[in-house]
C-alpha cells in the first residue's frame, strides 16, 4: 500500500558530492528584481547593505545599474516549486495557511532607496549640467526596468500555476490585472518618450542619416523590450518541463493513493466487527496519506530518519493484527545520510521495535532518534514502550533477541546498547552508534 | 472546580462533531461552540469567551494563526491549543510562534485531549513527542555559552533534557521521576521552552523558519 519508489529528478547525481550552492533571485522579497535579496541570502549578508552597495555604485558612474541588470539577466529566479509538501501547498492555495506577511519595514528601505536614487540623479545633474542625453536615458532605463520586472512577474506566476501551458498573453501580462497592464503600458510609453525626447533634442528629424540612426535605435529598443521575454521563455521552458514531470508523478501517486484508500475502505466494511483490524487498517492508511501529504521527500535508503520510519511502518503492518492495535511514533531530531556503517543500528532498532510490538502488550511504541549535525557525532535511537517489561536477568538462554540481535550486533560494529526494564515498568532500549567515517 | 469552556475550530464538520462527542464523555470540559473558518472563529471567541480554543492549523481565511491574531484576548484568555493532521514542522512551529500553548495531532484520544485542554487552561504548555522533536531541531547546534548572547536563544541543559525525554515518549510524571524533580518543575521548564520558542530571535531559529517559509 505504500507509494512506489519516487522517480529520480535532477537531485540524484548530487547524492555523491555535496550539492553546489547557487545564487538565486529572491522574487518573494523583491523590490525591483530580487537580485539584492537573493545575493544577500547567498552571501549571508544583510540585504540592506547589498542594496546600499547597488545604490552607491549606481551613483558612481552607473556601475551598480549595469551590475544589477547583468545579475538580473543571469541569475535564475528562486525555484518556487521546491517549497512544501503537496498537503501544505494545497492548503496554501486554498487560503488555509498564513501567507507571507508583508511587513511595513519592507516598504521603508524601498522608500529610502528611491529617495537616495532621486538624490543621485540631482547630483549628477548638478555636476554634468542638464545634459541632453541624461533625461532620455534615465527615462528609457526606468521604462525598460518596468518591462523587465513585468516579464519577471509573469514568470513567477506561471510557476505558481502548476498545470498551465504557455500562452503568449500570459507570457507578457502574467495573470493580467490593471497593475500588469499599467506596468507594461508605462514601460512602453517611457521608452517611446525617451526616443521622442532624443529626436527632438537631436535637431531636425528630416535629416536622412539621423532618420536611419533613429530607425536603428528603434529596432534596438524593440530588441531590448522583447529581449527579456525571449530569455525568460527559454528559462521557463526548462523549468516547466521539470514541473510537468513532477506534476505527472504526483498525479500518479495521488491515483495510487486514492486506489489504496478505496481498498482500505472496502476491507474496513468487510471487517467492521473486528475493532483491531479496523484500527490497524485505518492506521496504515493514515500513515500512507500522511507521508504523502506532509512528509519530506526522502527515500528510505538515503536518510537515517526515513529508514527508521520505514522500519516502524513495516513492524506496524506485521504485528498490528494481534489482540490490540499498534501505533509506532517515530520522532527524529536531525538527520543524516544512511551510511553502511549505520545499517547495524537500523537492524538493531528493528529488532527492538519488533520486541516491543510483540511482547510489551501495549498499543503505543515511541521511537526517538537523534542525529548530530557533526559527522563525528553519535547517532542515538531510543525505543520505548510502557508495557509489561521483564526481568532482564531471567531471560533464558534460548531467547536470542536482545543478546544477539541487539547488544552483540551493536558492540560488534563499534556501538553500544543498553536495555532498561523491569516487570511492570515498560522497556526502553537505547542504541548508540558513532556516525563517523569508515 | 468549574467547567473548562472550549471552542472547537475546524473546517471539517465531521471532526467537530467527533470532538464534541468525545469531550462530552469527559468530566470538567464543556464544548460551548464551534466555528468553521477564521471569521466565524473570531466572532465566536468574542461571543462565547471560551477558556480554551481548539484550533485547527489549516483553516479557510488564512489559517489558525490568523484567528489568534484577530480574536479579542481578555486577560490572556482564551488560550489556544493547536490540533492538526499536518505534521509539517513549519505549520507547527508557526502556530506556536503565533501564540498557541501546545500542539497535538488529531489522532489523540479523548482522555488525552481532555487532559491537554486542562493543562492549557491552567496556563501550562502541552508538548507532544513530535513537537518536542521540532523544538530540539530548531534549537539544535553546539551550545557555546560565550557564543550566544541572549538567554532566550538557547535551551538550558535541563530544558534540553526535558525535551529529549518528552520526545522519547515520557509523560510529565515519568520525566519528573527520571530527572528527580517535581512535576511542577517539569511544567516550569516546559513553559520556559514555550516562551523561548515564541520569543527567541535566535539566528538559527529564524533561519530554520525562513528556510521553511515561515517569516
Amino acid at each position: 500500500m505504500r507509494p512506489g519508489p519516487r522517480t529520480c529528478d535532477d537531485g540524484c547525481d548530487m547524492s555523491e558530492s555535496p550539492p553546489v550552492r547557487r545564487a538565486y533571485r529572491d522574487t518573494e522579497t523583491s523590490i525591483v528584481g530580487g537580485v539584492a535579496a537573493g545575493l544577500a541570502q547567498h552571501l549571508g549578508a544583510r540585504v540592506m547593505w547589498v542594496r546600499a552597495f547597488f545604490v552607491a555604485t549606481a551613483v558612481l558612474s552607473g556601475f551598480g545599474v549595469l551590475l544589477y541588470a547583468a545579475l538580473w539577466l543571469f541569475l535564475p529566479a528562486a525555484p518556487a516549486h521546491e517549497v512544501g509538501s503537496p498537503g501544505s501547498e494545497s492548503a496554501t492555495r486554498g487560503g488555509r495557511r498564513p501567507g507571507r506577511i508583508r511587513r511595513l519595514t519592507d516598504a521603508g528601505p524601498a522608500v529610502a532607496l528611491v529617495a537616495l536614487g532621486f538624490g543621485a540623479v540631482l547630483i549628477v545633474e548638478s555636476v554634468l549640467g542638464i545634459g541632453t542625453l541624461f533625461w532620455p536615458v534615465l527615462i528609457a532605463v526606468v521604462g525598460v526596468a518596468l518591462l523587465w520586472r513585468q516579464a519577471d512577474e509573469a514568470q513567477r506566476e506561471r510557476w505558481l500555476d502548476a498545470g498551465g501551458r504557455l500562452d503568449l498573453i500570459g507570457v507578457i501580462f502574467g495573470r493580467g490585472g490593471w497593475a500588469a497592464y499599467a506596468r507594461v503600458a508605462a514601460g512602453a510609453l517611457l521608452v517611446i518618450i525617451a526616443f521622442g525626447l532624443f529626436s527632438l533634442r537631436g535637431g531636425s528629424a528630416s535629416d536622412l542619416g539621423r532618420l536611419t540612426f533613429a530607425f536603428l535605435l528603434g529596432v534596438a529598443g524593440i530588441a531590448v523590450i522583447l529581449g527579456p521575454w525571449g530569455l525568460k521563455l527559454y528559462a521557463d521552458l526548462t523549468a516547466e518541463r521539470a514541473e510537468r514531470i513532477r506534476t505527472q508523478e504526483r498525479a500518479d501517486l495521488a491515483a495510487h493513493l486514492h486506489d489504496s484508500v478505496l481498498q482500505t475502505l472496502a476491507l474496513i466494511q468487510k471487517n467492521s466487527t473486528d475493532a483491531t483490524t479496523v484500527a490497524r487498517l485505518a492506521r496504515a492508511q493514515e500513515r500512507d496519506l500522511r507521508s504523502w501529504l506532509y512528509a519530506e521527500d526522502a527515500s528510505p535508503d538515503a536518510s537515517i530518519a526515513a529508514a527508521l520510519r520505514q522500519v516502524a511502518a513495516e513492524v506496524e503492518d506485521a504485528h498490528g493484527s494481534g489482540a490490540h492495535s499498534l501505533a509506532i511514533e517515530v520522532v527524529a531530531v536531525g538527520d543524516g545520510p544512511l551510511t553502511p556503517r549505520l545499517l547495524p543500528l537500523i537492524a538493531a532498532s528493528r529488532e527492538a521495535i519488533t520486541n516491543a510490538a510483540k511482547h510489551a502488550g501495549v498499543a503505543r511504541v515511541d521511537v526517538y532518534a537523534e542525529v548530530g549535525t557533526d559527522p563525528s557525532s553519535v547517532v542515538e535511537v531510543f525505543v520505548r514502550d510502557r508495557g509489561t517489561g521483564f526481568d532482564l536477568d531471567a531471560v533464558g538462554d534460548d531467547r536470542h533477541g536482545i543478546r544477539d540481535s541487539i547488544r552483540a550486533r551493536m558492540e560488534r560494529h563499534g556501538g553500544a546498547a543498553e536495555v532498561r526494564t523491569g516487570p511492570g515498568e515498560g522497556t526502553e532500549v537505547r542504541l548508540r552508534m558513532p556516525q563517523g567515517g569508515e | 472546580m468549574s467547567m473548562t469552556r472550549v471552542l472547537v475550530v475546524d473546517d471539517h464538520a465531521m471532526f467537530r462533531s467527533g470532538v464534541r462527542a468525545e469531550l462530552a464523555q469527559q468530566a470538567g470540559v464543556e464544548v460551548v461552540g464551534e466555528a468553521a473558518d477564521v471569521d466565524s472563529a473570531v466572532a465566536a471567541v468574542a461571543a462565547q469567551q471560551p477558556d480554551v480554543v481548539l484550533l485547527d492549523v489549516h483553516l479557510p481565511g488564512g489559517g489558525g494563526v490568523e484567528v489568534m491574531r484577530r480574536a479579542p484576548s481578555v486577560e490572556g484568555r482564551p488560550r489556544y491549543l493547536a490540533l492538526s493532521v499536518s505534521d509539517a514542522a513549519d505549520d507547527v512551529i508557526g502556530t506556536i510562534r503565533g501564540g498557541a500553548r501546545g500542539y497535538v495531532t488529531k489522532t489523540i484520544t479523548g482522555p488525552e485531549l481532555s487532559a491537554a485542554i486542562e493543562r492549557v487552561a491552567g496556563g501550562d504548555a502541552v508538548f507532544s513527542p513530535r513537537l518536542a522533536g521540532f523544538v530540539l531541531d530548531a534549537f539544535s547546534g553546539v551550545i557555546e555559552v560565550a557564543a550566544v548572547d541572549e538567554d532566550l536563544d538557547r535551551l538550558t541543559e535541563r530544558e534540553r533534557e526535558v525535551m529529549r525525554l518528552i520526545a522519547r515518549g515520557y509523560s510529565y510524571k515519568e520525566v519528573a521521576k527520571e530527572l528527580f524533580i517535581s512535576i511542577k518543575t517539569v511544567e516550569t521548564h516546559m513553559s520556559s521552552v514555550l516562551r523561548k520558542l515564541q520569543l527567541s530571535s535566535r539566528h538559527e531559529l529564524t533561519r530554520w523558519a525562513s528556510d521553511r517559509r515561515l517569516l
